[in-house]
């Protein structure tokens, strides 16, 4: 190890971890907002209770409850999104399971990716993808018209 | 994830099996299993999301794509991915029951094959009100 391309902050850490005396007092190690992976890690346990309910009753309803893909058309969908029920059960699932999903891919690609660039291309078209998909899927929530003409009705 | 490695006080290297959660055995293949099945699910909503956005192009668009999604081929398919949530969802309560209940981790095997039966059980007549319709159409029943 060349000690000349160690940052400062590396030094330190590095220094946190040298044998200290046994009564020496305790050090705190973690500086303030560095909470970051704890808060993503608490994340993804509370959403994944309410995903249980959200995403297991979506699959329930949808491919069981009311026939499956056989049933679905426009007018289905019309149907559904007449209730504001639906459609905040919708949006809320929709942040909660991309929000939560993305941040386990985020754990996946820091765990394989191997160079600095491939982890930060990937990382950015992950990025890239849930801004697309959280705007896109808020904005067909909130502006979707089921009243529009329909020839084949519901 | 739910510490990965264990700091042991007593120091030394881990005995592989017992006291270590993620590596070998059960522990491991349920975390790889749940990796598997989170990464798939987040691509699949990724296009859910895409093909649903056809509702905001025109009835016909949207109709158009889910007319390709209604035969057997897709119909397994779906029946596999609801598996795969599945699995996620109940590994995801296991994990969280590891990280917050006393006995979590103590239990953690059992509580893996407990979720591997309630699995098979619910998967059973899931599976089959799922594919009810293509196999009645297949076997020629009536339908
Ligand atoms: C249905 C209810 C769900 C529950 C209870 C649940 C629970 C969990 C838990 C507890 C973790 C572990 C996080 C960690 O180890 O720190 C996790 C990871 C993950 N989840 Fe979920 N989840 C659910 C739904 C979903 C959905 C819908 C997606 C996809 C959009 C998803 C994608 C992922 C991914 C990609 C990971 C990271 C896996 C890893 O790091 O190995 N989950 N989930």
């Amino acid at each position: 190890m060349t000690t000349a391309k160690l940052t400062s902050e590396e030094l330190s850490a590095a220094a946190n971890h040298a044998i200290e005396a046994p009564n020496a007092p305790r050090k705190r190690v973690r500086k303030a907002g560095q909470n970051f992976e704890m808060y993503s890690w608490l994340f993804m346990r509370l959403s994944g209770i309410v995903l249980v309910v959200l995403v297991l009753g979506h699959l329930f309803i949808m491919n069981i409850l009311d026939g499956g893909v056989h049933r679905i058309n426009w007018g289905f969908v019309a149907g559904r999104w007449a209730s504001p029920f639906w459609q905040m059960w919708d949006l809320v699932m929709l942040w909660l399971a991309e929000l939560h999903g993305a941040n386990g891919l985020r754990t996946v690609i820091n765990d394989y990716a191997r160079k600095d660039g491939t982890r930060f291309w990937l990382k950015v078209l992950l990025y890239a993808s849930v801004i697309l998909t959280l705007a896109l899927g808020s904005f067909v929530i909130f502006t979707f018209d089921g009243t529009i003409e329909y020839p084949t009705g519901n | 994830m739910a510490s990965p490695t264990a700091i042991r006080p007593s120091g030394g290297k881990p005995s592989p099996r017992r006291g270590s959660l993620y590596r070998g055995a059960e522990g491991m293949w349920s975390w790889v299993a749940h990796r598997i099945t989170g990464v798939l699910t987040f691509f699949f909503l990724f296009a859910h999301v895409l093909d649903t956005a056809l509702v905001r192009v025109s009835p016909e668009s949207y109709d158009k794509v889910i007319e390709t999604y209604k035969n057997p081929f897709v119909n397994l398919l779906e029946v596999g991915l609801v598996g795969a949530v599945l699995y996620h969802a109940f590994n995801g309560i296991r994990i969280m029951l590891i990280d917050f209940w006393s006995k979590g981790p103590r239990y953690q095997r059992q509580m893996l094959w407990a979720i591997v039966v309630v699995w098979v059980l619910v998967m059973l007549p899931g599976a089959y009100f799922m594919l009810e319709r293509n196999i009645r159409h297949i076997f020629g029943g009536g339908a």
